[in-house]
């Protein structure tokens, strides 16, 4: 935290919100927008209605560490999905991806195992979900130090 | 200088007068025993960022209380629009349902209309809301998970099956493509012989609050305005027992507003359709009547019930002054209420009946019409039968065992709630003020002033809730280490391949030329801004064109809309 080149290297927790489907519920993600902004986090918001294509290409594009996604629609297990599918497609494995919205219990170890965690629901304290973020952005730094 | 608003919400200040016996009372007994008791007093305020006194006196009354409060039936309808209110008639129970396929759905109002429900009130999925077909790449995964799928006329048709139209008045929350559903409504009551004039009902139809809050849109602003202006004309000649619009608070504040923030958009949203109608060329005495309204209740009971009663009060107010109606039936907001969503936590569901018990109090107390009480399964799921049965069973204790219905507006004269009605008044004569400066509420939409506002109310509400400011019981306070989890509606993806199926038979089945030739029809009908466009979508409807094929005729035309960017 003290000395200039020590905040070079801890460059803000780079993080892409996104609901990937037809859903305009977006109370949840705007409390999340500006709850990782004031823990210093450097947000970005895919806007409404993308598609999981749409996401992907704006992660990789923006160099995000983490995608948070968030559905209240029911569609989580096939957007969420789709989403994997697509980073694993382009071969991207240095990106951590994060959920929420409602998820039933039944559906989480189906999500963890996509490689989707967190999925939190309503009610979750903001610093639960903000030290989750964290934990996995420097999982994904890591990863990227050893890469290079 | 003043405007129309400042001068309203001054006149309200200046029916304030400065209350001496509180001071005295304040100074004599309060203060020494807060001082015996060694208890010091916090601030307390409400959703509305409202301070909150500790006690309302006979002082806090406007001077003129007497005629700023009315009478039931009267003018300024402060006490309700109705003389006789609950001792002639219950208010409408009507419990928004819809999910999986068209039959479940018919089966669900089944069970309710069984259970005693009084009027049906429609929840499309997803894909619907957006003008997109069962089998659209984007419907993938959401086909009748958040409400019923209707891709076609025959969606429709087996919806309600069995229900007669002339006996039921439904309530459709569809917006972006809601001229297309109430064409599909209309033909319906056609094919099943029922008169257009005999049908009664109500169609969301409000997209102003679509751009500010729920964002189910498929055009830009200006496009969807069109459309219903056309259903208002079209109904206010062919239909005229049905609700063109519900002009709708509920998802301003779901979305995370205050209260007053609720009234004031909604309300705006009102002044604004009724504009419409009157550059339309209509009487506003011809259409006004027909102007429904659609609130959310939530847990502050007497701030909850103060804007009921602030809503009907602006709204008589600012017709007869501002739009010069002449029938009382203008002035009289009527309106449909329903309990918080965002109040429902996933901790503890059983505690969400007590929730929407006190909210349903106080819709009924603030003199709803009709009311949606939710389930108490509804933060995990869907309801189940079992739930919903809870919920409407709700109403019908409030109705039928408590008393409270015994009394037409039991609540008015107290000092804390007419004076927290005059307060709420104020507060949204200022943001109408502010929206007119802005340029109306079409720009004020447009440059996300109404968004911004209310996601910095839904934050801070947040950061309340984080520092233990607000207790949610079974949140922030009471927790229950272990959740049980409860019994859920399951929807699988049957209903999503039943739908495609059925929409390739229908698909095979229809005349492609009809299809055709009335898409075509639809087309160079847009391009005209003054051809009402009803008929040609009802007869596109008739000839089993898709949702998503006529939402498309005018997203060629109208182009699609991208929202401006709050955060």
């Amino acid at each position: 935290m003290n000395g200039k080149n020590q905040k070079y290297t801890e460059a803000p927790v780079k993080v892409l919100l996104a609901k990937p489907a037809i859903d305009g519920h977006d109370r949840g993600i705007f409390v999340l927008a500006k709850a990782f902004r004031d823990a210093g986090m450097d947000v970005i918001y895919a806007g409404l209605l993308p598609t999981p294509e749409e996401v992907v290409d704006t992660a990789i594009n923006e160099d995000v560490d983490v995608i948070a996604l968030s559905l209240l629609n029911g569609a989580h297990m096939t957007a969420f999905r789709n989403v994997m599918e697509i980073l694993r497609k382009k071969g991207v494995n240095d990106i951590a991806v994060v959920g929420g919205g409602i998820i039933p219990d039944e559906d989480k170890p189906a999500l963890e195992k996509m490689g989707i965690t967190g999925n939190f629901g309503p009610g979750t304290p903001l610093n639960v979900i903000i030290d989750h973020v964290r934990a996995r952005a420097g999982e994904i730094r890591k990863l990227r130090a050893n890469e290079y | 200088m003043d405007n129309f608003w400042d001068m309203k919400a001054k006149e309200i200040m200046q029916s304030f007068s400065e209350d001496k016996n509180y001071e005295k009372w304040k100074k004599d007994v309060l203060d020494p025993w807060n001082k015996k008791t060694g208890y010091t007093d916090k601030p307390r305020e409400n959703s509305s960022s409202m301070l909150i006194k500790d006690l309302y006196m006979a002082g806090d009354l406007p001077v003129d209380a007497e005629s700023r409060i009315g009478n039931p039936g009267e003018y300024p309808f402060t006490r309700g629009i109705y003389p006789n209110m609950y001792r002639g008639r219950n208010w409408t129970m009507r419990m928004f349902s819809g999910f999986g396929t068209p039959d479940d759905t018919n089966k669900r109002l089944k069970y309710l209309i069984e259970n005693g429900e009084t009027g049906l009130s429609i929840a499309f999925d997803m894909p619907t809301l957006y003008g997109y077909d069962c089998d659209s790449k984007r419907a993938e995964g959401e086909v009748g998970k958040c409400g019923v799928n209707v891709s076609s006329l025959h969606d429709m048709e087996r919806i309600f099956d069995g229900i007669d139209l002339a006996k039921v008045s439904t309530s459709m929350t569809i917006n972006a493509p809601a001229a297309i559903l109430t064409a599909m409504y209309f033909v319906l009551a056609e094919k099943n012989g029922t008169p257009l004039d005999k049908i009664s009902g109500t169609v969301q139809a409000d997209i102003l609050k679509e751009y500010i809050a729920q964002k189910e849109w498929m055009y830009p602003p200006e496009a969807h305005l069109r459309l219903i202006r056309d259903m208002l004309t079209y109904s206010t000649e062919h239909v005229p027992k049905w609700n063109y619009i519900s002009v709708s608070g509920y998802h301003i504040r779901e979305a995370g507003s205050s209260a007053v923030q609720e009234l004031a958009f909604t309300l705006a949203d009102g002044f604004y359709y009724i504009e419409m109608g009157i550059n339309a060329g209509l009487n506003v005495d011809d259409f006004a009547p027909r102007t429904s309204f659609f609130f959310n209740s939530s847990i502050n009971f007497f701030e909850e019930i103060a804007k009921f009663r602030a809503a009907r009060r602006i709204w008589a107010t600012v017709l007869k002054e501002k739009y010069h109606a002449k029938n009382p039936k203008s002035m009289a907001l009527k309106f449909h209420t329903q309990t918080s969503g965002y109040t429902l936590t996933w901790q503890q569901p059983l505690n969400n009946i007590v929730r929407t018990t006190i909210e349903a109090m106080a819709a009924v107390l603030g003199g709803t019409q009709s009311l949606h009480t939710n389930s108490y399964d509804e933060a995990w799921a869907l309801p189940t039968d079992d739930a919903v049965k809870v919920a409407l069973r709700t109403q019908q204790i409030i109705a039928e065992e408590t008393g409270i219905t015994d009394v037409i507006d039991p609540l008015g004269g107290s000092y804390y709630l007419e004076r927290l009605t005059c307060e709420m008044e104020i507060e949204a004569y200022k943001y109408f003020s502010e929206i007119e400066k802005m340029g109306g509420i079409l720009n004020a939409v447009k440059a996300g002033y109404l968004q911004k506002e209310i996601a910095d109310t839904s934050y801070k509400k947040q950061l309340r809730i984080e520092r233990e400011d607000d207790i949610i019981v079974g949140v922030n306070k009471y927790v229950d280490k272990d959740e049980k989890p409860i019994n859920t509606l399951k929807i699988t993806d049957v209903a999503e391949n039943g739908q495609i199926r059925s929409l390739e038979g229908i698909k095979k089945k229809r005349d492609e030329s009809k299809v055709s030739r009335s898409l075509e029809n639809l087309h160079k009908a847009m391009e005209d801004d003054s051809i009402n466009l009803m008929p040609y979508i009802m007869e596109c409807v008739r000839n089993y064109c898709t949702l998503e094929e006529i939402s498309n005729v005018g997203r060629e035309i109208f182009g699609e809309w991208k929202e401006p960017k709050i955060y």
